[in-house]
């Protein structure tokens, strides 16, 4: 990964740390440690839908500058939501030269950002860069008979133009979980809202958006949940405490960032995990051998 | 819910909700595709692609629906509709059509500490930029 800047985002230094942690130690296994950008600020969150003004575009234009600044071509980022923000940004202020203009003359203290810099999902960089084949050659602890869950949300698959796969059929976390040796479980709700940042002042409704989708997964049989949206994860969780004691049998679902669950397969840091992670990882078999 | 009153005597209201948005509300032939896949239509007091038909016909009125709070620019809509109209945009145009007044829609100062503990910073960050001016 030369020349590329690692954009972490506001959650990634609070409750997703677990998710920094664990990407970091992946990608260090895979001989591609992450070079955290320097000075980075927030992104926006979400992204500007206005047309008529541009101020909400300059918090993802100054990391960008950010990045231009230390002489990188790219940003990887592992939260969804940033992901989001900062490639629309982009592609909104570099589709018009007039709306690049503008935000450079407002920017006065800033250099000014030329365009060009490309912003990626980690996943997009393992897919299309790493490559999951050298992923797969680096798993010492298959995880096989494993059911996982793919919970995509929103912000990595829409809209078309900037997602990372195809919105209605995405396959590049089915594709990352084989990879692991685990087993990819498809539900409905997949890609469905989990409510997002409306569990603010509408938390009932969140919940019963992310009650859709555990129990749309858990039908299907999964006993894992990867995401790749700190937002998504605080709901997903939030509504699965609730769940959990009015579940029939005792099923549970382990719900963790996707980077974990290579962690695992890799036997490197994964930060913290459920509890019932652990009680499902002692039943895997622990090394290669037994399954090759 | 804030008043909407200020607003009953909007000229151009179509017009001001285009000009935000960047949308032509007139490419939408009312498929219902919109509503049909969006997550929170039953949170709705109207429905999505109703809501596009009263922009088309220029009531104002529509500002009163609860849709633009619950709608969260989830963007279902925008990827499936066969016209290309990007729903999220007009109801962001006109959710900022209050922010801009500073209708406000979540209140920071009544948020309890706890809450503001236990939220993860994306959410709140998020809901300010949606639901404040």
């Amino acid at each position: 990964m030369n020349n590329t800047a690692y954009f972490p985002g506001c959650s990634l230094k609070a409750e997703a740390s677990d998710y920094e942690r664990s990407a970091a130690a992946v990608m260090e296994a895979l001989g591609q440690p992450l070079e955290e950008l320097e000075r980075w600020t927030c992104c926006g969150t979400v992204y500007s839908l206005t047309d008529d003004d541009l101020m909400h575009q300059l918090a993802s234009v100054r990391n960008l500058i950010r990045a231009q600044e230390c002489g990188a071509e790219e940003i990887v980022t592992l939260c969804s939501m940033c992901f989001n923000t900062l490639k629309r940004s982009k592609v909104f202020i570099e589709q018009d030269a007039a709306r690049l203009e503008t935000v450079n003359a407002f920017m006065d203290e800033e250099p000014d950002y030329e365009g060009g810099i490309e912003v990626f999902h980690l996943l997009e960089i393992l897919r299309d860069q790493v490559g999951f084949e050298s992923i797969e050659g680096r798993v010492t602890r298959p995880l096989s008979g494993l059911r996982v869950a793919p919970y995509y949300g929103c912000t990595l698959l829409r809209p078309r133009e900037i997602g990372i796969d195809e919105p209605d059929t995405p396959m590049i976390l089915q594709d990352f979980i084989r990879t692991l040796w685990a087993t990819p479980v498809e539900f409905a709700f997949q890609a469905e809202c989990c409510g997002t940042y409306q569990i603010v002042d509408t938390p009932e409704m969140v919940l019963e958006k992310s009650h859709r989708i555990l129990s749309s997964a858990m039908r299907a049989g999964a006993e894992v949940m990867v995401t790749s949206c700190p937002l998504c994860m605080h709901n997903l969780r939030l509504c699965y405490e609730e769940l959990r004691s009015s579940l029939p049998e005792k099923r549970e679902l382990s719900i963790v960032y996707w980077t974990q669950l290579a962690a695992i397969a890799f036997e490197v840091e994964t930060g913290e995990l459920p509890a019932s992670m652990d009680k499902l990882l002692e039943g895997l078999p622990t090394s290669m051998e037994l399954v090759r | 819910m804030p008043s909407v009153t200020k607003l009953e005597h909007f000229a151009g209201f179509r017009e001001r909700v285009e000009l935000l948005s960047g949308e032509n509300v007139f490419a939408c032939y009312q498929c219902g595709m919109c509503t049909a896949g969006c997550s929170f239509a039953d949170e709705m007091d109207m429905l999505p692609h109703q809501v596009i038909r009263q922009l088309q016909l220029n009531n104002w009125k529509v500002l009163e629906s609860n849709a633009k709070w619950i709608c969260a620019s989830c963007l279902n809509c925008q990827t499936r509709c066969p016209k290309g109209v990007d729903l999220s945009k007009l109801m962001e145009a006109m959710r900022q059509i209050y922010l801009r007044q500073q209708l406000d829609q979540v209140e920071i100062t009544q948020l309890s500490v706890d809450q503001i503990r236990c939220l993860p910073q994306i959410a709140l960050v998020a809901s300010f930029r949606k639901k404040t001016g």
